[in-house]
């Protein structure tokens, strides 16, 4: 079992970028046992990647016309899950619905963190806006402290029980 | 007078954004509407201008299922345009990377998207409580084909090795090895899908479809043949234009095809598969026979079992190709451009995609032109809603709403690709 950050998002789509923003941020910083990994987002390819996996960390961008650069942190583990309005469609199958269909499949790690980014701008070719720079800093400043507050000790290797 | 209206305002499990409207009066259906409202893309227009050499690049970003497609559609035409032919081994790795884009697209379709309609759940996430095993078997399936795209077009979404005249890279033969065992797997998982499937309750409905699809003398289609229907059409892909034609309605983003003078056809498996059952192989006949499909099928609601089908022969082709497999002396053939023009169709897992491409002497692309496959199915899909609704309208309106949403998911429509798609509006009085 395994310590796992995923960055998500598309880097051509300005504040898109921040998840694999963040985790390019954690290169090197992060421990040894810890896989630092950047993702699209589609959600078999995102449950396949959460298999073998007992501590877990997204970091996504996220659009709820909260503030931009707004840190939002959801513990999936303890049955919290982001929720995506937008209509449902097999391109629209993301984070949300992989979550949902990993704790449905017994497959959740046992401690799954999601720390979302609010965005501005999410259009293609541009970078990414100082709110959302400045709240990158912040959320791999966090995840660092919480890497360190859970290290991957036997025990932890459980997954959480299908509803 | 009674009436009635059936409305599905953004249709859920399809790919793109879309809506329909069955308006029902005394009993009868008076009309059904699809509404494709996702905005157009605009693709061939900004192809105008760009290199030859790009076309396979651009349009895999026409959709993130089925990118092989636009970019097998492209380079056979460019290819067609520049008189080169790509063989031997080079083709038969452009077969093995459709087989990915087989598997991976309808196995997502089969047991994401269409299977919780058959259940009666409102998605995937609900149907793996209760049918965790399946939908692990699922996700497994999916993952077999995309690591076939992986290795050969570099990753899974919008594959960039790719190119006109052959692939950037090609595999060793070593690379091949772990897939094969998986696929081995995965052909038994087919198979054991093929079984799930076929004992889902199907409404008895048919409708006398004109089936297009590819046909080649030997093979099942993926690539190359002859444009075909069960009405006698044999044309090839340069005669695409004078057979059919492209008209805009005012509900639709995308353009409705129809056969010039000929009326609505029907692109994808159903239509693949009655124009080609005997192309398929003995083990994928005798599991279709087994499913209770015949040499042809005209029950739509019956192309989940048809997928599963051909995710079992796309299986069984991806073991024969990578059994044989040579690496090639080079990734590519070269190619020199000229003025031309070049045309191709292929068979995306939705159906036949024609692209059709005119180039400048130095092989910049003056003009581009798409027709993807749930383009081509508007009128197919509206003319099942249309004739199909009468029949369940017995049924309370959450019941008929849901009969009419899965009558569209038959199609596993992509919205997307089409605008250059749902709502769902049952008008009954």
């Amino acid at each position: 079992m395994r310590r796992l950050v995923i960055g998500i998002g598309n880097a051509a789509r300005g504040d898109d970028a921040a998840g694999r923003s963040a985790v390019r941020l954690l290169h090197g910083k992060v421990p040894e046992d810890v896989a630092v990994e950047e993702h699209d987002g589609e959600a078999t390819a995102l449950l396949a990647a959460l298999a073998d996996t007992s501590i877990a960390f997204l970091i996504d961008a996220c659009a709820s016309e909260a503030p931009a650069g707004s840190i939002h942190r959801f513990d999936v583990g303890a049955g919290e899950t982001p929720r995506a309005d937008s209509p449902v469609s097999s391109h629209g199958l993301g984070l949300a619905e992989a979550l949902s269909l990993a704790r449905a499949l017994g497959q959740l790690p046992a401690r799954c963190i999601v720390y979302a980014i609010e965005g501005q701008s999410f259009e293609t070719g541009a970078g990414l806006s100082p709110s959302v720079t400045k709240a990158i800093g912040e959320v791999v400043r966090r995840v660092l402290i919480e890497l360190a507050a859970t290290p991957a000790v036997e025990g932890m290797a459980q997954c959480t029980k299908p509803r | 007078m009674a009436r009635k209206t059936i409305k599905v305002d953004y249709l859920a499990r399809v790919e793109g954004e879309g809506a329909f409207k069955v308006v029902v009066r005394s009993g009868a259906v008076e009309s059904a509407e699809l509404n494709i409202f996702e905005p157009p893309r605009f693709f061939e227009g900004f192809l105008r201008g760009r290199a030859f050499t790009e076309a396979p690049d651009i349009t895999a970003r026409i959709c993130g299922i089925c990118p092989v497609a636009y970019q097998m559609s492209a380079v056979h035409a460019m290819e067609n345009a520049l008189g080169v032919a790509v063989t031997g081994s080079l083709r038969d790795l452009r077969r093995l990377i459709y087989c990915g884009e087989w598997i991976e697209s309808h196995t997502l379709h089969i047991y994401m998207l269409h299977a919780p309609d058959f259940l009666g759940y409102a998605g995937a996430v609900d149907m793996a409580h209760d049918h965790g095993d399946i939908v692990r078997r699922g996700l497994a399936l999916k993952k077999a084909g995309n690591e076939l795209l992986a290795l050969l077009g570099g990753r899974e979404i919008h594959p960039i090795n790719v190119r006109v005249g052959g692939f950037y890279r090609t595999p060793r033969r070593r690379e091949m090895a772990p897939l094969a065992e998986r696929l081995k797997w995965a052909r038994d998982a087919a198979i054991d899908t093929a079984r799930w499937v076929a004992g889902f309750d199907f409404p008895e409905r048919e409708r006398d479809y004109t089936f297009v699809a590819l046909r080649h003398p030997h093979e099942y289609p993926f690539n190359e043949g002859h444009i075909v229907s069960n009405h006698g059409l044999d044309v090839t892909a340069a005669e695409y234009d004078e057979h059919f034609e492209e008209s805009q309605v005012e509900r639709s983003t995308a353009l409705h095809s129809r056969l010039k003078g000929g009326g609505s056809y029907l692109v994808g498996p159903l239509a693949r598969y009655s124009l080609n059952f005997e192309r398929l192989s003995p083990l994928t006949k005798e599991v279709a026979r087994e499913a209770g499909l015949g040499p042809a099928c005209t029950n739509p609601y019956r192309s989940i079992v048809v997928r599963a089908i051909e995710v079992l022969y796309a299986c069984e082709e991806a073991l024969r190709i990578i059994e044989r497999y040579e690496e090639p002396d080079a990734p590519a053939v070269p190619i020199e451009p000229q003025a031309a023009i070049g045309f191709a169709a292929t068979e995306a897992p939705r159906g036949l995609l024609y692209h059709r491409y005119r180039l400048e002497p130095e092989g910049t692309i003056a003009e581009a032109r798409i027709v993807p496959p749930t383009s081509q199915n508007q009128a197919s899909i509206e003319e099942d809603l249309a004739s199909f609704v009468g029949g369940f309208l017995d049924l309370p309106d959450d019941a008929l709403r849901h009969r009419c949403e899965q009558t569209v998911r038959n199609y596993d429509p992509c919205i997307s690709c089409s605008t250059h798609f749902l709502r769902l509006e049952i008008d009954r009085g």
